[in-house]
């Protein structure tokens, strides 16, 4: 059985959920490919290989020098062949794409996948209701599409590396495929200006915080320990802080070795964003909030008191 | 003029603990009230915008039960014009293709030119419907965007791309899928209230039997116990804190 995994490239390689990506398509013990649309940058094909895929299709052509959905997945489907499955990343990219691919050949695509049922390669499970609820999913067309949750599994090299052979691939795209194209970017320093999805630390805040005054100490301990300032809907809603900087189902999903959550209470749509943190320190006055009884640590009180105090200790301690 | 159609999804309005139906085939929303998505109330906002400027009507349209007429009245409240129910006993029988072949038909049938939904939807989150939907329409879809603007019967759309703020523009007839953040939504007015009280609902039945949405069952993840280390109270726990932001190697 072969398996095709949509990859995404960054500036300097593959995306590192892509990475993620091709590890679960290693986990269905499958004959692993890949599909890289537009620029491959130099050393992403050994890099795939590293991660035990077997040939790159390279899909390469005027129709994709500017971003279209349909277009994209015109390459994916050419790339595809025979593939049991076709796998993308749950990325805003990786998404539509594949949604494309379901549309085209009218297929089901599951989103949001976090493992495959044992014994079954039909049945998925993935998350709905933001995470809350996982639901198992029949996929009984070929390909089967499914896009698979950030973090679902660790990107890690193959035990043994593929050879790697790079297959240029040049498709026809239909015209139509390229009307709803980017016809314009606009660089912003980073959309994600603060790094927030990437950040190793992310201090939380949410109505806690009081006011749009309230985030004072919060971005100071954000800056003393390197990190990110995150914030909950309540927050952006009231229009304390940008939207860019919200955490949650309909935010940024986090995955930093710290989350500071202070004044967040850890409603279900916040927690999908922050869950895959590795250690979550949460602030609060409430020791019943539910961040507070899924977090690792804790310290109970008015983080107005807690946050300035934690500051002041750390440039104590720094001299 | 454009008219534009809006597609929002009633769905749990689930806070806190979430518990299933004894079938495990849906969430037990006995004792917790409906919502939509917030990507589907921005959606709204953006579909009432574009009707005022262009002097087109804003249309709201859900494919649920009965008494989906709640979600559909709160939509009329801050300003829709009109609404449309496709009345089904069993939504959670309608997969996320079932609902794009439903939504095509009163399209083809009323010729709306804009048509808006959220990314995605707030329980199931499928991530599909708004493309699968411009592929039966054979109309161009842009996804994921945060705001749009009709001029001249040009879409012109914007969203957060990989490498910046990315426009795109293309010309009607144009299906959109729409994320949170680019416009606020409104508080409906009294006004608004009174007259999405009295709106009549264009209640319409499905075209055809669904296929399905592929569930199994749903499960619950499991339960992970209490086991939070509680490092103090107040302010007198900061030296606790950088203890561990040291020993964490965070606090360089
Ligand atoms: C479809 C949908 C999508 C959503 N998407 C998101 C999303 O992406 N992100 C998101 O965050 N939310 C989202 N929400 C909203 C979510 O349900 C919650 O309403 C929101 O996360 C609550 O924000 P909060 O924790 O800041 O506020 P609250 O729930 O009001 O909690 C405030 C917390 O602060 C504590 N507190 C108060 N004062 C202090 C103080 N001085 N010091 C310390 N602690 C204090 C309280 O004990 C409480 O725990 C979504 C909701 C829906 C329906
Ligand atoms: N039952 C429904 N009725 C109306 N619109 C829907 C329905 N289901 C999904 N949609 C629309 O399609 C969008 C994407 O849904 P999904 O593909 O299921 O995640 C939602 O945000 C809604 O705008």
């Amino acid at each position: 059985m072969s398996v095709l995994v949509f990859a995404e490239t960054t500036g300097g390689g593959i995306a590192e959920t892509s990475l993620e990506t091709v590890a679960f398509a290693r986990g269905l013990d499958a004959e692993v490919d890949a599909v890289v649309v537009g620029e491959l940058p130099h050393g992403a094909a050994g890099e795939l290989a590293e991660h035990g895929v077997r040939t790159v299709h390279h899909a390469t052509g005027d129709a994709f020098g500017a971003y279209s959905g349909a277009a994209w997945a015109t390459a994916v489907q050419a790339a595809a062949g025979q593939s049991r499955v076709v796998l993308a990343p749950g990325t805003p990219r990786g998404l539509e794409v594949l949604a494309h691919l379901a549309a085209r050949l009218d297929v089901a695509m599951a989103a949001n996948v976090v493992s495959v049922v044992p014994d079954d390669e039909l049945v998925v499970t993935r998350q709905v209701l933001g995470g809350s609820v996982l639901e198992e999913m029949q996929l009984p067309d070929t390909p089967a599409l499914l896009a698979v949750a950030g973090h679902a599994v660790e990107a890690a090299p193959a035990p043994a590396p593929a050879v790697g052979t790079v297959r240029e691939l040049t498709p026809e795209v239909a015209p139509a495929d390229l009307v709803a194209r980017v016809v314009s970017v606009e660089p912003v320093e980073a959309v994600d200006s603060s790094g927030l999805t990437t950040a190793s630390v992310v201090v939380g805040a949410g109505r806690g915080a009081g006011g749009p005054d309230g985030f004072g100490a919060v971005s100071e301990l954000a800056e003393l320990l390197g990190g990110a300032l995150g914030v909950s809907r309540v927050v952006t809603s009231l229009g304390w802080r940008p939207h860019h900087e919200q955490i949650g189902q309909t935010g940024s999903r986090i995955s930093p070795d710290l989350y500071i959550p202070c004044g967040i209470s850890g409603a279900i749509q916040h927690w999908a964003g922050c869950a895959s943190s590795k250690t979550i320190l949460a602030i609060n006055t409430d020791p019943e909030a539910p961040m507070v009884t899924k977090a690792t640590y804790a310290v109970i009180g008015d983080m107005h008191e807690i946050v300035p105090a934690i500051n002041e200790e750390l440039r104590r301690r720094r001299g | 003029m454009t008219d534009v159609l809006v597609c929002i999804k009633r769905v749990p309005d689930v806070g806190g603990e979430v518990t299933l139906t004894a079938d495990g085939q849906g969430v037990d929303a006995r004792h917790v009230g409906f919502t939509v998505s917030e990507h589907e109330n921005c959606a709204v906002e953006l579909a009432v915008q574009v009707a005022a400027a262009t002097g087109g009507r804003a249309t709201v349209l859900t494919l649920g039960p009965a008494e989906a007429v709640e979600q559909l009245r709160s939509a009329l409240a801050v300003g829709c014009d009109d609404a449309v129910l496709i009345e089904v006993c069993e939504p959670g029988s309608y997969g996320p293709a079932d609902v794009a072949r439903e939504i095509a038909a009163v399209v083809a049938d009323r010729g709306d030119e804009l048509v808006l939904l959220g990314n995605d939807a707030a329980d199931t989150g499928d991530f599909q419907v708004g493309i699968r939907l411009a592929h039966l329409l054979g109309r161009p879809v842009v996804n994921g965007v945060r705001t749009v603007a009709v001029t001249d019967g040009v879409l012109v759309a914007r969203g957060d791309g990989v490498d910046g703020v990315e426009t795109y523009e293309l010309p009607l007839p144009a299906v959109a899928t729409v994320l949170e953040g680019g416009v606020e939504p409104r508080y409906p007015s009294l006004k608004g209230r009174m007259k999405a009280k009295k709106a009549p609902i264009d209640t319409r039945a499905p075209r055809s039997a669904p296929a399905g949405s592929g569930r199994v069952r749903l499960l619950l993840p499991p339960a992970q116990p209490s086991t939070v280390d509680v490092l103090g109270e107040g302010p007198q726990a900061a030296a606790a804190v950088v203890d561990l932001l040291e020993r964490m190697g965070v606090a360089r």
